[in-house]
């Protein structure tokens, strides 16, 4: 254990595809526990800062750190501390539930009695024995939340974990979240496009925009700072002109 | 110690082996297909006694639209059973086996419409005093009733019938067509099975970020494509094994040489496959492409490596490169033991040439290989 003030620091950390600057020199902060929404609209940069954080890309300039550490040296080290679930990953469409558990926890060395705490965790238990093509969105959110939460990790990455879900789905997600906030540790980035998640659920918000951080903190600090916005889309219509998402 | 059903090349491997044997539609490509195959093809091509040739017959134009009878027509009516506008003649014959013949008359553009369908081979126009034959003189079938119709007009039914002592017909294991099938369908079936379930599986993961999904836990990168050749190499072992079973109690095909040999070659056969397949898939995450990809590398094979008719009826400067296709080293390698009794020593070359194949293709694959 290490009583470092952040678990993840982000310093000026720039990533290009071709001419796009995807992530233009970001600096960013979370302390253990804490919970943090990175907020902005499709093609802001957030999964790539998200996926750079997660070790799957690499920087062009800046540095990353978790935990004091950094990817390319403690590489096995800090995929044990992790958990992540990507925007958009399908598992193998013919296993069931609990088959796809028990292969990810394998990864972790941990045996079905982990796989069966996990799934009281999402509350998928009656799902245990469906193919993963059978399942709804909302149920296979939730089965990706579960193999993120396997190690349980110290850190909480994931992307847009509730897009596309209808708002019962969501606050099934947003409940697993809380409870998890209230009972370990564990730090979260989440990113998203919709505010009441980020309201609801994170301690503070970064909103992102064409690859850079337009503002941050809690929310109330946020809307006073920038001049007193009644919400975060009115302040996001003020910073860029417009709407959170379309 | 960790328990083995714990263990991530247990579980990788299961769960490979898992989405193999739960999708139907592998089940009939791997399984059914591939007896059904050797089923048609096998009672298509293989001569049994009791041939039958057809020919199409038609009146010349001055005599087309009439009821005067001309040469062949006259003929056939006086030797042969008519029922409708078929004449038959049966030519018996017990070393060769009985042929019949059947005339279809007809107009002379239906006759041709026959003869590009393939239900006829010969036309006959039918003249006063004469016949002319219009056939392709580079079909072995078309001359073969060429022949039997000229000896027929001009002998008679009988001259097929003498029992010549020259004629000795073959009784050997091995030299029908079945029997140079099943090993090249054998063999055509670890290349299809390794580059569609292996290659195409791993293009589709990646399309689907379920690699990168992996890759970003503590998982070992080689347990993961380990496990997925073990599962393919399972499966391919139960469908030859099923196709083998088939053939053997239906076609009465049999193994006469080293089946040992046998087995250490089908093991070198899958490991080239298995390394072809890594390298094809290794970069590509467009299933597409990767179609496109895997298509341009078994297509040519399967056409010119002698999996249904021998290669070498390609040219001689061809044939020295189709040799060395590691899908014409299968085969050929599966037909020596197969069906001239080869062993270990015959077929050690191609298992190592494969095996090299196999394990260079991986380390390039694995090199160039995208994980996410
Ligand atoms: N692999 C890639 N190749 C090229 N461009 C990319 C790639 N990944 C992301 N981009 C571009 O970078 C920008 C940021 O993308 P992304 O991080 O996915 O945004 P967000 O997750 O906020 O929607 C977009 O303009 C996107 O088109
Ligand atoms: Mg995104």
């Amino acid at each position: 254990m290490t009583n470092l003030e952040y678990i993840v620091e982000v310093r000026k950390v720039k990533k290009s595809f071709k001419d796009v600057k995807a992530v233009n020199g970001v600096d960013l902060q979370i302390r253990p526990g804490e919970f943090l929404a990175l907020l902005g609209p499709n093609g802001a940069g957030k999964t790539t800062l998200v996926e750079m954080i997660e070790g799957i890309q690499h920087p062009d300039e800046g540095e990353i750190l978790i935990d004091g550490k950094k990817w390319k040296s403690h590489q096995q080290e800090l995929h044990h501390m992790i958990g992540l679930s990507l925007q958009e990953t399908r598992f193998m469409d013919k296993l069931t539930a609990y088959e796809t558990l028990r292969l990810f926890a394998s990864f972790y060395k941990l045996d079905s009695s982990r796989v069966n705490e996990v799934f009281k965790l999402i509350g998928l238990g009656e799902k245990k024995k469906a193919f993963v093509n059978n399942l709804s969105g909302g149920q296979r959110q939730r089965l990706a939340l579960g193999v993120a939460l396997l190690n349980k990790p110290k850190i909480l990455l994931l992307d847009e974990p509730t897009t596309g879900l209808d708002p019962n789905a969501r606050r099934e997600i947003w409940n697993i979240l809380l409870d998890l906030k209230k009972e370990h540790n564990t730090s979260l980035i989440l990113t998203s496009h919709y505010m009441e998640e980020a309201e609801y659920l994170c301690d503070r918000i970064v909103i992102m925009d064409q690859g850079n951080i337009l503002a941050e903190g809690t929310l109330e600090e946020i809307l006073t700072i920038t001049g007193g916005h009644r919400s975060l889309d009115d302040l996001f219509i003020s910073l860029t002109g417009r709407h959170l998402y379309d | 110690m960790i328990k083995i059903t714990n263990h991530q090349l247990f579980r990788l491997t299961a769960a490979h082996f898992a989405e193999i044997i739960r999708e139907p539609s592998v089940i009939f490509w791997g399984v059914v297909f591939p007896i059904l195959m050797a089923w048609g093809l096998g009672i298509a091509f293989t001569q049994k006694a009791g041939i039958q040739a057809k020919i199409a017959i038609f009146k010349d134009v001055y005599h087309q639209n009439t009821s005067e009878n001309t040469k062949a027509i006259n003929f056939l009516t006086a030797n042969s059973v008519k029922k409708d506008s078929t004449y038959s003649v049966l030519l018996k014959n017990d070393k060769l086996g009985d042929v019949k013949l059947n005339f279809i008359e007809t107009s002379a553009s239906n006759a041709y419409t026959l003869l590009k369908k393939g239900s006829v081979s010969l036309i006959i126009e039918d003249k006063k005093d004469g016949v002319n034959y219009h056939f392709d003189p580079a079909s072995t079938e078309a001359k073969a009733a060429y022949n039997l119709a000229t000896n027929l007009f001009l002998k008679g039914p009988l001259f097929y019938s003498s029992n010549e002592s020259e004629i000795i017909p073959l009784t050997l294991q091995g030299t029908r067509y079945v029997d140079f099938l099943i090993p090249g369908l054998l063999a055509m079936g670890i290349m299809m099975a390794c580059c569609w379930g292996i290659s195409y599986t791993i293009i589709d993961r990646r399309s689907k970020k379920l690699l990168r999904r992996m890759v970003a836990t503590p998982m070992k990168k080689s347990n993961l494509l380990f496990a997925l050749i073990t599962a393919r190499f399972t499966m391919n072992l139960v469908e030859a094994l099923l196709l083998f079973v088939f053939a053997w109690i239906y076609f009465g095909v049999k193994i006469q040489g080293n089946w040992l040999a046998l087995i250490v070659l089908f093991i070198a056969g899958n490991i080239a496959f298995s390394g072809i397949s890594i390298l094809l898939s290794s970069r590509t995450s467009n299933t597409e492409v990767g179609n496109g990809i895997i298509n341009a590398v078994v297509t040519p094979m399967m056409v010119v490596s002698g999996v249904f008719f021998s290669y070498h009826n390609f040219p001689d400067w061809t044939v020295n490169l189709i040799k060395y296709l590691p899908l014409t080293m299968i085969a050929d390698g599966f037909r020596t033991i197969f069906n001239e009794g080869a062993g270990f020593m015959d077929v050690w070359q191609a298992a190592l040439v494969l095996t090299l194949v196999g394990t260079v293709s991986f380390l390039i694959g694995l090199k160039i290989f995208k994980w996410y």
